[in-house]
């Protein structure tokens, strides 16, 4: 069997993160799978900069981050393995994965690792009502691949469900990428994102229905296709105002609904999950080296709850750190130095009105940590 | 009795309603794995990775209880769909 000092599952931000500093860290033989075409995760379809400081990359658009990285990482000489997916863990960390040839077939290969990191993110929530699973209805994100990464339209006119900032983003990604907007919808009093973001979407004359919701997705159009949304506004309790309908024609329904950690190969391992609202649902506890309850198996990113791209690299980092420590590459008392310090970015990237409670729901899931076990 | 939206689909790949999962409850399921094992909810191609936080909302519902207490899908290697094909090859 195929034998690797480090594993990482996932080559978005969190765990090329995690690969550059095992490499810069001596560990010598580091392998990266990712099940897509490209490496870089959500940040290779971030086209829009990001917040924050200098030294968070703010400015920077996430794109150009990610693919700055992947340069790193194939300079340093990580061993990348794309369309190609982790599909089960046994014990002794035994992995097995499906190998993406280069014919295009595909290949089962068993291998075992001597240190794990699970940095597999989350994925979209879906939000159901009258029609929902009729085609044109898709995730915000999905959508957001389409135009930036596949550069291909996901329709016509498009209603978002969401206000949060991937909603109010992608929404004018939309608009940018030549796409009718008809309107946005949230079922909350106020906008869920950043001002500076629905501030351009209002600019551009689209209406957000707050305190609404999708009642009705038709599917009259070509194939089934969406053909109308109808909305209808929302009492405090959530229930629907009767005789408040609008009905728009649309062909596109796009659900910007949250995220929730993905977290299938966790449950795989011996790995203790505690339930965080916050982050999404249910999520692997660890201790400030990223470590899980299972020796020599650590996680990062939106696995652990669902926050940004920023802190994901930044776990990404801490897990790295402490996989070339556990390997023998570096010594504890440089692995803690190193530690400090991305600790310390990771406190600033979770200050302010959004960053506070990602804070407090951190504290929450690492205190819940029972030990590694033995 | 019936409601409004029994017929909804909440699992797609294995064609399960609102209200089959609402009479699963009613059986005495009481968490999504419960719900699994009665209506195939969450079994299918995609194994309840776009389901599952319908099921959880619902059983939330009608229990009266916090997403805390309705539990997650339970996983079993291969987590993704894999061909027989590449299965059978697979080199140990």
């Amino acid at each position: 069997m195929l034998n690797k000092q480090l594993l990482i599952v996932g080559a978005g931000p969190a765990g090329l993160a995690a690969a550059i500093e095992a490499k810069k860290n001596g560990v010598k033989d580091v392998l990266l799978v990712d099940l897509n075409m490209k490496a870089g995760g959500q940040l290779m379809k971030q086209i829009h900069k990001f917040f924050g400081s200098k030294e968070h990359r703010a400015g920077v658009r996430g794109i150009d981050t990610g693919a700055a990285m992947l340069k790193e990482a194939e300079e340093l000489g990580v061993e990348v393995w794309l369309k190609s997916t982790c599909v089960g863990f046994f014990d002794d960390k035994v992995a097995c994965i499906e190998k993406g040839m280069e014919d295009g077939s595909k290949k089962i290969i068993y291998l075992k690792a001597e240190t794990i990191i699970i940095a597999t993110g989350g994925q979209e929530n879906v939000v159901r009502f009258k029609g929902w699973t009729t085609p044109g209805v898709m995730g915000a994100g999905a959508a957001q691949t389409m135009i930036n990464v596949n550069k291909v339209q996901p329709g016509q006119n498009i209603v978002m469900l969401g206000t949060g900032n991937v909603g109010l983003i992608v929404s004018y990604q939309l608009m940018q990428a030549g796409c009718n907007v008809v309107c946005l919808v949230e079922a909350a009093p106020g906008i869920g994102g950043y001002g500076v973001h629905a501030s351009k979407i209002s600019r551009a004359g689209v209406p957000i229905y707050t305190k609404h919701t999708i009642k009705e997705v038709k599917g009259n159009g070509p194939n089934g296709r969406v053909s109308e949304v109808t909305i209808v506004e929302i009492d405090p309790k959530f229930n629907p105002i009767e005789g408040t309908e609008k009905t728009f024609a649309a062909d596109t329904v796009t659900l910007a609904a949250g995220l929730k950690p993905v977290s299938e190969l966790v449950k795989l391992q011996d790995i203790e999950l505690v339930f965080n609202g916050p982050f999404g649902g249910w999520v692997p506890t660890h201790n400030e080296k990223m470590e899980t309850t299972c020796p020599g198996i650590y996680v990062a990113g939106d696995t652990t709850g669902v926050e940004e791209a920023n802190t994901a690299l930044e776990e990404g980092k801490v897990a790295g750190v402490s996989a070339a420590e556990a390997l023998g590459a570096i010594s504890a008392a440089e692995a803690d130095k190193q530690r400090a310090e991305i600790w310390a970015r990771l406190d600033g990237l979770r200050m302010g009105p959004f960053g506070e409670k990602r804070a407090i729901a951190k504290k929450e899931v690492m205190a819940k940590f029972p030990g590694v076990r033995a | 009795m019936a409601r409004i939206d029994d017929e909804m689909l909440v699992c797609r790949c294995e064609e399960v309603t609102v209200g089959e999962i609402r009479e699963a409850i009613a059986q005495g399921a009481f968490d999504v794995v419960g719900v699994k094992r009665r209506t195939r909810a969450g079994m299918g191609l995609c194994q309840g990775k776009t389901c599952e936080k319908m099921v959880q909302q619902i059983l939330c519902q009608e229990l009266g209880v916090g997403p805390d207490q309705v539990g997650s899908t339970s996983v079993r290697p291969p987590v993704r769909p894999v061909s027989y094909g590449a299965l059978a090859e697979g080199v140990f």
